[in-house]
């Protein structure tokens, strides 16, 4: 499988906080609730915490997108 | 030195088509491969975008090079609010940055050209193009627009969302301007300064462009320099000149000065009068900071650099376009943090605070806004750390009643009026 990474839109993300809940392994919020996100390539491993976060954004502001 | 993209001036006019190609030569005709030869030219003289980020233009122009019904942005917008360079270009000798614009069109095959400018030089801009009219049929189409008000609104892709007709908001990237642009076609966003550039290599070569510079900053640049100087102006300088000769380029120094503000509101502070350093890339790229827009802002020992950081960074705060989280609340929080430690009322945690937000805003908008900002703190922390920390223990100092020196457009409009 292709290495994919996973981004947010800035202009989209709301801080609701969900991604960093469900992936905090890769996810973790700022002082003012909007996610950081570690910006290397997804493990296989994880990859399903990954997609899941991406399905549960209620902004849709998570994205994985092709990586290094 | 011989000054190049401001030859002929200092004019009552702006230079005419006549007196443009008496003082510069006909711009060449690009043939058969021409274009990628040009291309090439620029990337042998290393230019690089002097609107602030800096991008080598050759490789922008390759990014659009190849695709289909491609359109050139001229970029005049100059939100930077101590930078006039672009003003200058666009009333004082715009055939200069038409012929980058049009040569850039034959380049790459573009048959439309947008000038993007504040509606104040709308009219020297119109006057030289009807004088090329009546010259000659134009090939390419050209049209003038008004380029948004704010501080972002000069990014390339706030800058082609106004142009769309919507609000001048930064889009995330990619996709690039190159790839989906002006609606949606593939378009070169470049500076005014640089396609002024694009003229001249175009006629005289890479080797000529970069006799005269330091290898990093290769060529001339256009310098705004303003604060505590005798004769605060735009001017033309070798690149890699000591930063203290450039001072004395603009008259001198007035009063001894305590720090340099480098490349724009975005850019970052140097102490004393940039001793040791000089305006090339690596030089600048030592102490931190960037050419940028060209911007250099001499804080005199009289003003106070803690009011002076505390004021632009809640204006550049207060710029942010709003879309993303990390920039409105960031740049707020650390507005505010600034604000207090220039009014001696910190609170436990904050020096530690000032360092963890000015990192954790860093990269983390749609443009770069957040970044700038980071960085402009960054090195006010370096250079004023004596300045922070005597206000966050005694509260404002004698200096913090004047008035500001670092001006907000609104600030510029009053002093001037």
């Amino acid at each position: 499988m292709r290495p994919e990474r996973l981004v947010v839109d800035p202009t989209a993300c709301t801080a609701h906080g969900m991604c960093a809940e469900l992936f905090p392994e890769w996810i973790q919020l700022d002082d003012w609730g909007y996610p950081m996100i570690d910006s290397g390539d997804v493990p296989p491993d994880l990859r399903d915490h990954a997609e899941r976060a991406v399905k549960m954004c209620p902004a849709l502001a998570l994205k994985l997108r092709r990586g290094s | 030195m011989r000054h190049r993209l401001l030859a002929g001036l200092p004019s009552p006019h702006p230079i005419g088509l006549a007196t443009h190609l008496e003082l510069h030569g006909p711009s060449p005709l690009l043939g058969r491969g021409g274009g990628d030869a040009l291309i090439a030219e620029l990337e042998a003289a290393g230019l690089r975008g002097c609107g602030g980020a800096g991008f080598p233009a050759a490789a922008k122009w390759r990014a659009v090079a190849g695709r289909r019904r491609p359109v050139i942005v001229v970029n005049a917008a100059e939100g930077e609010p101590m930078s006039a360079k672009d003003r200058v270009l666009m009333t004082q000798v715009p055939h200069l940055v038409l012929d980058g614009a049009l040569l850039a069109a034959q380049a790459l095959g573009a048959r439309d050209c947008v000038i993007a400018a504040p509606a104040g030089v709308h009219a020297p801009i119109r006057s030289a193009l009807r004088e090329r009219r009546a010259a000659a049929r134009p090939a390419v189409r050209i049209k003038v627009e008004a380029s948004p008000h704010g501080y972002v609104g000069g990014e390339e892709s706030a800058l082609l969302s106004h142009l769309e007709g919507r609000a001048p908001l930064p889009r995330l990237k990619p996709p690039f301007p190159a790839e989906r642009g002006l609606n949606g076609r593939p378009t070169l966003v470049q500076n005014a300064e640089t396609l002024a550039h694009v003229a001249l290599i175009a006629r005289h070569g890479a080797a000529w462009f970069r006799d005269g510079g330091s290898g990093g900053i290769p060529g001339t640049a256009l310098v705004s320099i303003s604060g505590a100087v005798r004769a605060p102006g735009v001017y033309e300088i070798p690149a890699g000149t000591p930063l203290p000769d450039v001072l004395d380029i603009a008259g001198g120094r007035l009063q001894q000065v305590r720090a340099l503000l480098v490349g724009g509101y975005f850019g970052g502070w140097v102490g004393g009068a940039g001793e040791g350093l000089s305006f090339d890339d690596a030089s600048l790229q030592s102490a931190g900071v960037s050419a940028g827009a060209g911007v250099l802002v001499a804080l005199g020992a009289a003003d106070c650099p803690v009011a002076e950081t505390a004021a632009l960074t809640a204006w550049l705060a207060d710029e942010s376009a709003g879309q993303c989280g990390p920039c409105v609340y960031g740049l707020g929080a650390l507005a505010d943090l600034l604000g207090r430690i220039a009014g001696g009322r910190t609170e436990r945690g904050d020096g530690a605070r000032l360092t963890r937000w000015t990192e954790m805003v860093r990269g983390r908008g749609a443009c770069r806004h957040p970044d700038g900002v980071a960085r402009m703190i960054s090195t006010a922390g370096r250079v004023f750390a004596t300045e922070l920390s005597e206000h966050a223990r005694r509260g404002p100092c004698a200096a913090c009643g004047r008035a500001r020196l670092l001006l907000t457009p609104r600030a510029r409009e009053a002093a001037t009026a």
